[in-house]
């Protein structure tokens, strides 16, 4: 059954492929952003009957961190360090594409055989979580600028996010709250950092950065 | 009953064609502010053509020559696997969009030997570009009717558009839509539109098809003209087929109905041509793997 919850998780899945094939830093910002967006919405759709307060400021409260507050930093950052805004990853668009791809049918694979007590609210929830982990690592790995890092970080968060949702009867609120606390802090120390490291050593390239020995 | 209005269809497909061409430039025009050329005019160019000799370099062999009539076998054949309205084709058999996928493929061979046969450096260059956007083409032609086959659960092309229906679009419309928007990049590049290839270029460096057959004159020019008109056909029904499942269970209305529906999909290739620019060279692979990836998450989603 098609129901627009499986088309706003099919979106999301776009998104990730969208994210492995760009290749400007606004775009990638931009893209995270929606991520955001369309896991508000599915928490508030997720939800069989009427959603209680606290989906609501699940929802909202992720909505304004991912959508409003980290583009807002993000975009900050890319202003005040002053880098080339394109990506230059160490492996291809075509061939992240690719690699997307697999991982996809990996995760679909993986997210059939994981027994979980109690049943997601998509079968598609599950899989689309492995993948997006699979993107998050796959954008650390293979983009070389430190803010795509942290793009990539905000990925497989959102992944743990979604996973969060699949299962929101057993998770308290105060957890996914106090991840989504964590997640704020870190972005708000990378974006100190890298204007830091910018400020140091004029560059924000991470082959780079791991010659940094004492 | 049946065979007549195959006959029927199969040669008015054959007949309007070049239509489609002109309905493209009509709504370039109309978006230009320009009055556009008469609809009729693939019609006159073809016929201005045929009408002309041909003229063959020394150094060309009879490949030059015998190129366009196999493309012209290979797509009237592809035109047959069509389904009529709503039933299957009389030439249909399992296994038939594998066929339709290597006859687009001989089809090319051909031409791509023949600009190889003119021993001109820059149509070698063409026929390099075409070979390597067609081989990305292909796989996600071929992910894409995979995905359809799987969905529908039919190995053969007629059976596969014959069975999509409005209750497959509810019921699992995330297949069908990414199988569907990535046949019409599919569309886009093996008919040489916008954003793939600029058909109006002229501007030596960056054309790709129509690099191809600067050798080509007369009679031959003709028939590739007509070819390309009969392939952007051919993929707009498939892609009609798909998008407008709507059935009024008469053969004739449905086939009447498809044939102004894939005027409708000339009509949007008309306004991607007049709202956008061709791609950059080196980005048109990233948006072919993209339409792959497309396809094969389709496939995916199919199997489990």
């Amino acid at each position: 059954m098609l129901s627009w919850l499986e088309a706003l998780i099919i979106l999301l899945v776009l998104t990730n492929f969208a994210l492995l094939g760009s290749s400007r830093l606004a775009s990638l910002i931009r893209l995270v952003a929606l991520q955001g967006m369309l896991l508000g919405i599915i928490t508030i759709a997720s939800q069989p009957g009427a959603a209680s307060a606290r989906i609501y400021i699940l929802a909202l409260g992720n909505i304004a961190t991912k959508c409003l507050l980290f583009p807002w930093l993000f975009y900050r950052a890319v202003k005040e360090v002053n880098i080339r805004r394109e990506v230059e990853p160490y492996v291809g668009y075509n061939l992240s594409l690719l690699a997307g791809v697999i991982s996809f049918g990996l995760s679909l694979w993986l997210g059939d055989r994981l027994p979980f007590p109690t049943k997601a609210f998509s079968d598609l929830a599950v899989p689309t979580v492995f993948f997006m982990l699979w993107v998050g690592l796959l954008l650390i790995i293979s983009r070389n600028k430190a803010i795509t890092q942290v793009v990539g970080y905000l990925v497989m968060e959102n992944g743990i996010y979604l996973f969060g949702i699949s299962f929101v009867e057993a998770a308290p609120l105060f957890v996914e709250l106090g991840v989504l606390l964590d997640v704020i802090v870190g972005v708000f120390i990378m974006g100190i950092i890298i204007h830091q490291i910018d400020r140091q050593f004029d560059t924000l390239h991470v082959g780079q950065l791991a010659n940094l020995k004492d | 009953m049946i065979s007549l209005s195959f006959a029927v269809t199969f040669v008015s497909s054959l007949a309007v064609a070049p239509l489609y061409l002109s309905i493209i430039n009509k709504t370039k025009a109309f978006f230009a502010g320009r009055q556009g050329p008469p609809l009729l005019q693939p019609y006159i160019d073809i016929w201005k053509l045929l009408n002309k000799g041909a003229v063959y370099s020394k150094t060309t062999t009879s490949i030059l020559f015998v190129s366009p009539v196999i493309g012209l076998g290979c797509l009237i054949i592809a035109t047959a696997f069509l389904p009529v309205g709503r039933t299957p084709s009389i030439f249909a058999f399992d296994g038939d969009f594998i066929v339709l996928a290597y006859l687009f493929a001989l089809m090319r061979f051909f031409f791509i030997i023949a600009a190889l046969d003119t021993g001109s450096s820059f149509e070698g260059m063409g026929a390099s570009r075409e070979a390597y956007f067609a081989t990305l083409t292909e796989v996600a032609f071929i992910l894409g009717l995979a995905a359809m086959a799987k969905k529908t659960g039919t190995l053969c092309l007629s059976g596969m558009l014959t069975q999509i229906s409005g209750e497959m679009w509810k019921q699992s419309g995330g297949i069908l839509a990414l199988t569907a928007s990535s046949l019409f990049i599919v569309l886009l590049s093996e008919c040489a539109r916008i954003p793939i290839d600029d058909p109006n270029t002229h501007l030596e460096l960056t054309m790709i098809h129509e690099v191809m057959v600067l050798d080509h004159s007369g009679p031959d020019f003709a028939l590739i003209h007509y070819l390309s008109c009969l392939k952007f056909w051919i993929i707009g029904s498939v892609l009609v087929r798909m998008v407008l499942p709507a059935t009024v269970h008469s053969a004739w209305l449905d086939q009447a109905m498809v044939f102004a529906a894939v005027a409708g999909i000339a009509v949007a290739v008309g306004l991607i041509e007049s709202s956008m620019a061709r791609l950059k060279l080196n980005t048109v692979p990233q948006l072919l793997v993209g339409a792959s990836t497309l396809s094969a998450l389709a496939l995916l989603l199919g199997l489990r």
